[in-house]
């Protein structure tokens, strides 16, 4: 696999944007503010999209350019547009009853980050491949899998919600660009477009639950129990 | 002869029909033309299944498949989906939203579309977005009353599941990388290719994988402890929409898992997954008899039932072998008629009652005598109780249990069963025949709107009456249909 034989000039590369987009996430997860997730999420997205074309470049899979540009652009600028228009919709534009303060869920983010890559040490040999950058890749995308759940856990409003599913997808797609860039392309191309749908989806929910619930806070909705 | 007219005129009537509803706008037509487009579907499927039972059939690219238990499961799906569209018809009337009426059909069209292209789906990739699309339609059909609480259970739905079915994206891509070690970086990830390739995959990669997926995919099937955006939805959604969610949404879900567990018994994992499998779907009947027992609601009282059916239905799965898997494709087929039956009778008292709560329904029979005694049938036979068919199932995946070697989930089946049933049924008693606390909605004074009585009966004599025709009789077609499945399946372990 592409992982296991690089140049070590990719592998440092392939290893410095994994690592940052997993900064990123720690950024998400230390600040209150709406509008920072916002920009550490799209931030998040160029550096995947970097990535899928230093992938296409180092491995040679030309479509994966396709890709990066589709990244850049949809994950990039128009779901940070769409969130930052539900942001601009909603009255608030902070987090106030979050559950765990920012300080302490970067430190169980950061105990999460162990947990993933105990596991992904445990896989990695377990293919043989210790040591390699498919073990980094498997540690962030593990790691953004366990922090995009932190996130929906710890915060209630909306738009926290909505940009802690995105970074599951996220962490996927991370992950899936160095484990298996060889994924057929319209399964990505479909992927991209679907978060759009479900993005937009969640846009048309959060104006109901405005209207209907009277509350942009998931903590609020508890009329429904047992 | 090849099914590929037959599916394209199964996906485009839904579809035609959906698009139909949009353009005209008017409440009349467009609930019929989603009823044609139902009758056109089940009409379709009921042509297509002995086709498919000499498949499987790869068409379209490779992006289709059609095998016996895909129809199977699209027959489960379009049964709700006429009895859901023949049902909402009466109901929806009796609903004082005629602007938006035909959203609601064309929505309720576009969701039988995404759910019929689950089964038919040969690529992994391609299904998980299919299962997806269903969620992204249905959430906007359970916040349609736009209540509050609608609303609520909408954000709950599709949060939850969106969260859990991520979860299999990751399986998938775990599955696709342990395949790509052998088959290169670049294939097809179909259902047979990672069959075939499955006695090679790496063991501790295979686990993983499956783990992931097991637990995405039972997210959306609704098995406890991922259950909890069930009962919400369910509850909240019109109660049309709540037998599709329940009766159909559910059985496109568990195919995945069926064919995922066929998968990992080809690797060199043993018994671990089916053990992880059965393990789930006893917890779930685990859940669903706390809650059924103690539950206030008549429509989460449905919903909690569901999560048992569906551990039940797992269950089967789980233990495998030909007569596992009949019992639960058997259970399946039961279990959408019946559960339709139960959400359109739980309708009918919402509208008599006015209430959800179960504590203020008294004397249903004087109020609705026959949708009422349709109903009551119903719970007896959702319960297991014989002569139903659910009854029939039940004891199949039992023996199948028996006969293997997690013998010990039937005993705790049995005895959740009888908890259930006593549960259940103790409900119903007080609605039927309980005493009058004082607080109830008068019973008796209810009368439907004019020309919605047969709409709303219509399909519950449709539902009630093949329930009690396969609790009394189980057509030898129907066994071999499930030997063809059971064999492409694996047949299970190999011992």
């Amino acid at each position: 696999m592409l992982a296991a034989h690089l140049p070590p000039l990719a592998a440092s590369l392939f290893s410095l944007l994994a690592i940052t987009s997993l900064l990123l996430a720690f950024v998400m997860l230390g600040s209150r503010w709406l509008y920072e997730y916002m920009l550490a999420f799209a931030a998040q997205s160029w550096l995947i999209a970097i990535l899928s074309a230093a992938v296409a470049y180092y491995g040679g899979y030309p479509e994966l350019y396709g890709i990066a540009a589709l990244t850049a652009l949809f994950r990039g600028l128009v779901l940070p547009y769409l969130l930052l228009r539900i942001i601009r919709r909603l009255e608030i534009d902070r987090e106030l009853h979050e559950l765990l303060s920012p300080s302490a869920s970067l430190v169980v983010g950061a105990l999460l980050v162990v947990f993933a890559f105990v596991v992904s040490t445990h896989l990695g040999a377990a293919l043989g491949l210790a040591g390699t950058v498919a073990v980094l890749a498997l540690t962030v995308m593990l790691s953004m899998k366990l922090i995009g759940f932190l996130m929906l856990m710890v915060r209630s409003e909306v738009v926290s919600q909505i940009l802690a599913i995105l970074v599951l997808e996220n962490g996927i797609f991370l992950g899936s660009q160095i484990l298996v860039p060889g994924m057929p392309m319209l399964l990505e191309l479909v992927i991209l477009f679907d978060l759009l749908v479900v993005v937009a989806c969640f846009g048309v929910l959060v104006r109901y639950l405005l209207v209907h619930a009277g509350t942009s806070s998931t903590r609020e909705l508890t009329r429904l129990t047992g | 002869m090849s099914p590929a007219p037959l599916i394209a005129v199964i996906m485009l009537a839904p579809l035609v029909a959906a698009a139909g509803c949009l353009v005209s706008r008017r409440a009349r037509v467009t609930e019929y033309l989603n009823l044609a487009a139902a009758l056109i579907d089940f009409a379709g499927v009921l042509r297509l299944l002995p086709i498919a039972l000499a498949g499987p059939y790869v068409f379209w690219g490779g992006y289709i498949i059609v095998d016996a238990l895909g129809a199977w499961v699209m027959l489960s799906i379009t049964a709700v989906y006429l009895l859901a569209s023949l049902y909402a018809i009466g109901y929806m009337r009796q609903i004082d939203q005629p602007s938006r009426l035909h959203r609601f059909y064309a929505l309720l069209a576009g969701f039988a579309l995404t759910m019929l292209l689950g089964p038919v789906m040969n690529n992994v990739g391609v299904y998980w977005i299919a299962i997806e699309l269903t969620t992204l339609v249905s959430t906007f059909l359970v916040g349609f009353e736009r209540t509050r609480e609608g609303v609520e259970a909408a954000w709950k739905y599709i949060v939850v599941v969106s969260a859990g079915i991520s979860l299999a994206l990751l399986g998938i891509v775990f599955f696709y990388w342990a395949g790509s070690l052998h088959l290169g970086p670049s294939y097809n990830l179909t259902w047979s290719a990672l069959r075939a390739v499955a006695p090679q995959l790496n063991p501790t990669l295979a686990l993983a994988a499956f783990l992931l997926v097991f637990i995405g995919f039972g997210t959306k099937v609704g098995l406890a402890p991922m259950h909890t955006w069930l009962p919400d939805a369910h509850s909240e959604g019109p109660a049309p929409v709540s037998a599709m969610l329940s009766g159909a949404l559910l059985n496109t879900a568990m195919i995945g898992v069926a064919r995922f567990i066929s998968v990992t018994d080809a690797t060199r994992l043993g018994l671990m997954p089916r053990t992880v499998v059965v393990v789930i779907g006893a917890s779930s009947l685990v859940i669903a008899a706390l809650f059924i027992t103690r539950q206030t609601e008549i429509k989460r009282l449905m919903a909690y039932s569901s999560v048992e059916h569906m551990g039940v239905m797992t269950l089967g799965l789980g233990f495998g072998g030909p007569l596992g898997v009949a019992g639960a494709l058997y259970h399946m087929l039961n279990h959408s008629l019946n559960k339709s039956l139960m959400f359109f009778g739980a309708g009918d008292a919402m509208h008599a009652f006015h209430t959800k709560r179960i504590m203020r329904v008294r004397h249903v029979l004087t109020a609705m005598p026959v949708a009422g005694t349709l109903w009551i049938l119903g719970a007896l036979a959702i319960t297991g109780a014989p002569p139903f068919g659910l009854f029939l199932s039940e004891v199949t995946i039992m023996r199948a249990g028996l006969a293997g070697p997690n013998a010990w989930a039937v005993f705790v089946m049995l005895v959740l069963l009888v908890v259930i049933f006593a549960g259940f049924l103790n409900h119903f008693r007080a609605m039927y025949f309980g005493e009058s606390s004082g607080t109830e909605a008068p019973a008796g004074g209810w009368k439907r709107q004019p020309g919605t009585a047969f709409w709303c009966l219509l399909p519950m004599w449709l539902a009630i009456l093949p329930i009690l025709t396969l609790g009394l009789w189980w057509p030898g077609v129907i066994s071999h249909y499930f030997a063809v499945i059971a064999s492409q399946l694996g047949g299970g372990l190999p011992p």
